[in-house]
């Protein structure tokens, strides 16, 4: 495989910043050629009149997707808005993955479902931008007014009935200065074409015929194999390995120690295997000794704390996040109450992909190939612990077999680049399943001691809840801080929410939809425990809690709520799926899930069978979502929203990693299991609900209500409460 | 040692450890890298190819068990080379994959179900495709995937692109 398959070059030009073009208050840049551009790649008869988009005299449009692509279907996507907007037929325009380069496209980061609000409008500007100069090259060319000129189907037409195709239109317009914005007229959303369309993804053939796309993929003239063995305990060091046995073996070119350096989540200490293929690293690895310094973190289980949690969730918590009224007054006075303990574990991010990056140290300068989700962040690991600056670094992005917020750490991408340096010529590193389970950076655990009161009328008056979280070091990990905006502060008169941590010497991450994908399910699932003990129908009890306001500032991840489209996407879902309207036999069941995150609102209605023997089957979920005015690409949105709520779904019926003595149990799918198709929902529904709002995101906003949604599903079926993740710890036998 | 191999209908030798499995000779020596690696022990399907058209785990294939089973991977899936298998043109059509990982174990065990059973029903498609894993979680379309390539298999009209 060359490389050029896994990461097209793109033709160089010297590009002016410009900046402040977006809206929505955010610093965005875009980038314009300023004029010098003897360095061009591309044929000088090329219209390239920004590094994303190219028009050859032949009429070939090449777009450049700079976003790493890890099945958010991002690589599709936005190219599209430029397609829209540019006036070219989709079938003819060829993608092409950009390389890491930021000074050339701008921030390149995929991850917290950033992609789409991020770029949107500036993605609309790049091909408006484009078909007013191929417009004004036409006008031009027949000496008329622009305004009597249209462009369509990659073609400029005069009202006369006079056309140009673009390719013939290429070189006059590469001549022609960049308009500024307001020159620009944006297509309006009511004549777009292909936005809102379902476009499968551009690489599906390739993904369907196996051709060589991931960063496990590559293979350069002269590459060897690595594999790398780290403590299993965290924090461990080397003290000795059988180094000098292990060069022996079949197929082995060396193998050394590496002491690391950037702590738990930087370049962990271990014993690199260097091959001539990855059977022989493999292999080795088999006969590998290491003596290992584990560490202080050997006194470190989950159980420990556990018990811990358990025992100190009367105490005030370390951190009061918020109190509002008189909490404890209003419990002791309530008609009903209700107090609960909700637990869910540590999980792995699981990429079916496991970690891998190819690298070539040769004359001072890093080559990398790899599928990270932040580059940026990769190349600062990188510079930092290796002492490599960022302009000695090459980055190509290969697409990435899976993402969930894993790939935004770079511990995999020094590790090759470690091993690079040591051995001068082009390496892969591939992690093992093993590895990969052991060595991640983890959603961390958490147990939530709630206390509720209802009054006589039914309304939720009180709320206390301890939040004990995990942390590294000083600061709870990724998705470990519960914010004191949290819903539903301020709606219950009397709150209280308290945080305690635990500081530990586990690497933690941020897992797709940080913190929301648990807290969903928590609040979720107590708001219908308090219905249920107020004896009223469970969604007016979540409505109320909704509020009644307009907003509420300062909510999830610091964004305001929009009670309002909150709200409406609920009853919109509720109505979507006939809520209130069904009769079920015993042990079948509705239950409802919603939450904002990732600037999305989305509401869930489970249906579920659980049998007498307390086995669930999940029978149809509908889904109602609220992300604005334009869907981008609705295959790849509903293919986000129907994996987010399997993955939702599959977090909550297994998955579960132990944490003893400082070093994680499991290693492999056999005893970590992931969801299966047979365990997967019989029927999912997907429904927009169009609101006059910016685009945002669909990776993660899906994942949080659907937890809830199963589980007060069950509840409705079977009368079993469920206040642990996974269901395998719970019985669900009912008679 | 050096193994001759009958792989997607072409004779390959190749010069390894005999407890090699046939995913590594595929991907390291072969390079048809359409085979993925995933698990490394039969629990997630990335690597599933045919031995004489049945369904099996290449990591847990030795290369020296092979002898003169017929191999197919994922790129000799289509009888011909210039059209897709009905499988491969409903997983297209259908926009199934997210990531792509595992897409072609899946490919490659559905292709085996329809062999067997041109018209499976949910329940057929379940318990066929319950070896495959998808991280993704693209399990809904992969159902809808394997009746569409059912559809095309029996001259079922393609879909205008």
């Amino acid at each position: 495989m060359s490389t050029s398959t896994l990461s097209a070059p793109v033709n160089r030009r010297d590009f002016l910043k410009l900046s402040g073009l977006a809206g929505g208050g955010l610093a965005l840049a875009f980038y314009i050629r300023s004029g010098g551009d003897a360095a061009a790649q591309s044929a000088p008869t090329d219209f390239s009149p920004n590094a994303f988009i190219r028009i050859s005299p032949a009429g070939v449009v090449t777009i450049v997707s700079k976003q790493p692509e890890m099945g958010q279907g991002v690589k599709t996507s936005l190219p599209m808005i430029i397609a829209e907007q540019l006036e070219v037929p989709w079938k003819d325009v060829v993608i092409e993955q950009g390389d890491f380069d930021t000074k050339k496209y701008g921030n390149q980061s995929a991850g917290g479902s950033q992609s789409t609000p991020s770029n949107y409008d500036n993605f609309h500007l790049l091909g408006a931008t484009a078909r007013t100069m191929l417009v004004e090259a036409a006008a031009q060319t027949w000496g008329v007014p622009a305004a009597e000129c249209r462009a369509e189907n990659a073609t400029v037409l005069h009202k006369s009935g006079k056309s140009l195709k673009y390719g013939q239109l290429a070189a006059k317009a590469a001549a022609l200065p960049v308009p500024a914005k307001e020159q620009v007229k944006l297509k309006p959303e009511s004549e777009f074409k292909l936005l809102g369309k379902r476009i499968p993804q551009v690489d599906s053939v390739k993904i369907a015929t196996g051709a060589p796309l991931f960063g496990i993929d590559m293979k350069l003239p002269g590459m060897v194999y690595a594999m790398y063995e780290k403590c299993p305990a965290f924090g461990g060091k080397v003290v000795s390995a059988n180094l000098d046995q292990i060069k022996t073996l079949p197929g082995i070119k060396d193998a050394f120690v590496l002491e690391g350096g950037g702590g738990v989540k930087g370049l962990v200490p271990g014993v690199a295997i260097v091959a001539d293929s990855t059977w022989a690293a493999i292999s080795a690895r088999k006969q590998l000794k290491v003596v290992w310094d584990e560490g202080s973190v050997v006194d470190q289980s989950w159980d420990k704390f556990v018990a811990t949690a358990r025992a100190d969730a009367g105490k005030p918590g370390k951190t009061q996040l918020r109190k509002d009224g008189d909490p404890d007054t209003a419990l002791k006075s309530a008609a009903k109450v209700v107090e609960a303990e909700y637990v869910y574990p540590f999980i792995s991010h699981a990429n079916l992909e496991p970690q891998n990056t190819t690298a070539h140290w040769k004359d001072g300068m890093l080559t990398v190939w790899t599928p990270a989700q932040i580059p940026n962040l990769a190349v600062g690991l990188i510079t930092r612990v290796l002492g490599i600056p960022a302009e000695k670094i090459k980055m190509h992005l290969t697409r990435a077999g899976g993402g969930f917020g894993r790939r935004i750490s770079a511990d995999y991408v020094v590790e090759t680049c470690a091993i690079a340096q040591k051995v001068g010529v082009p390496v892969k590193l591939t992690w093992s399943r093993e590895d990969d389970l052991r060595h991640d950076h983890y959603r961390p655990g958490g147990l939530h001691f709630l206390k509720g009161g209802v009054d006589a009328s039914g309304k939720v008056v009180a709320w206390k809840n301890h939040f004990f979280t995990f942390g590294e070091g000083g600061s709870p990990g990724s998705g470990g801080s519960l914010h004191k905006d949290e819903l539903p502060a301020r709606i219950v008169p009397n709150f209280q929410s308290e945080q305690t941590m635990f500081a530990t010497g586990w690497p933690m991450g941020p897992w797709r939809a940080p913190g929301s994908c648990v807290f969903g399910w928590v609040f979720n699932s107590f708001i219908d425990e308090l219905a249920h003990a107020a004896g009223r129908e469970p969604a007016s009890v979540h409505l109320e809690l909704l509020g009644t306001g307009k907003s509420l500032p300062g909510g999830q991840g610091g964004r305001a709520y929009d009670l309002e489209r909150f709200r409406n996407v609920v009853k919109f879902t509720l109505e979507k799926a006939g809520w209130g309207k069904k009769k079920y036999a015993k042990g079948q069941g509705a239950g409802l899930g919603y939450y904002f995150s990732h600037r999305g609102y989305f509401a869930q209605v489970a249906e579920v069978t659980v049998s007498k023997e307390g086995e669930l089957k999940v029978d149809r979920v509908v889904c109602g979502y609220d992300i604005g005015s334009q869907v981008v690409n609705l295959s790849g949105a509903e293919n986000q929203i129907e994996g987010s709520i399997v993955d939702g779904l599959g977090v909550l019926m297994t998955q579960e990693l132990n944490i003893e003595r400082g070093r994680v149990v499991q290693g492999n799918f056999n005893d970590y299991p992931l969801i299966r198709i047979n365990q997967s929902p019989t029927k999912i529904e997907c429904h927009q609900l169009k609101t006059a709002n910016p685009t945002t995101g669909m990776g993660e906003p899906a994942i949080p209500p659907i937890a809830g949604a199963v589980c007060n599903a069950i509840f409705a079926a079977a009368g079993k409460r469920v206040r642990q993740m996974p269901l395998t710890r719970v019985d669900l036998r009912w008679a | 040692m050096k193994y001759t191999l009958n792989v997607n209908g072409q004779s390959r030798t190749v010069d390894v450890a005999p407890d090699t499995p046939v995913l590594w000779v595929l991907r390291d020596n072969l390079e048809l890298v359409g085979t993925k690696f995933g698990c490394g022990i039969g629990q997630c399907g990335a690597c599933t190819i045919h031995l004489n058209g049945v369904p099996a785990r290449a990591c847990m294939t030795p290369v020296s068990t092979v002898g003169r089973m017929k191999i197919t991977t994922i790129e000799g899936l289509a009888a011909d080379a210039k059209k897709l298998h009905p499988v491969q043109q409903a997983w297209c059509e259908l926009d199934v994959a997210q990531c792509g990982y595992c897409q072609s174990g899946q490919i490659m065990t559905a292709a085996a179900l329809l062999k067997d059973n041109p018209k499976p029903t949910d329940d057929d498609i379940d318990g066929a495709m319950a070896g495959n894993l998808c991280r993704c979680a693209t399990y809904t379309r992969i159902r809808t995937g394997i009746k569409r390539a059912s559809e095309l298999a029996a001259g079922g009209k393609e879909a205008a692109q």
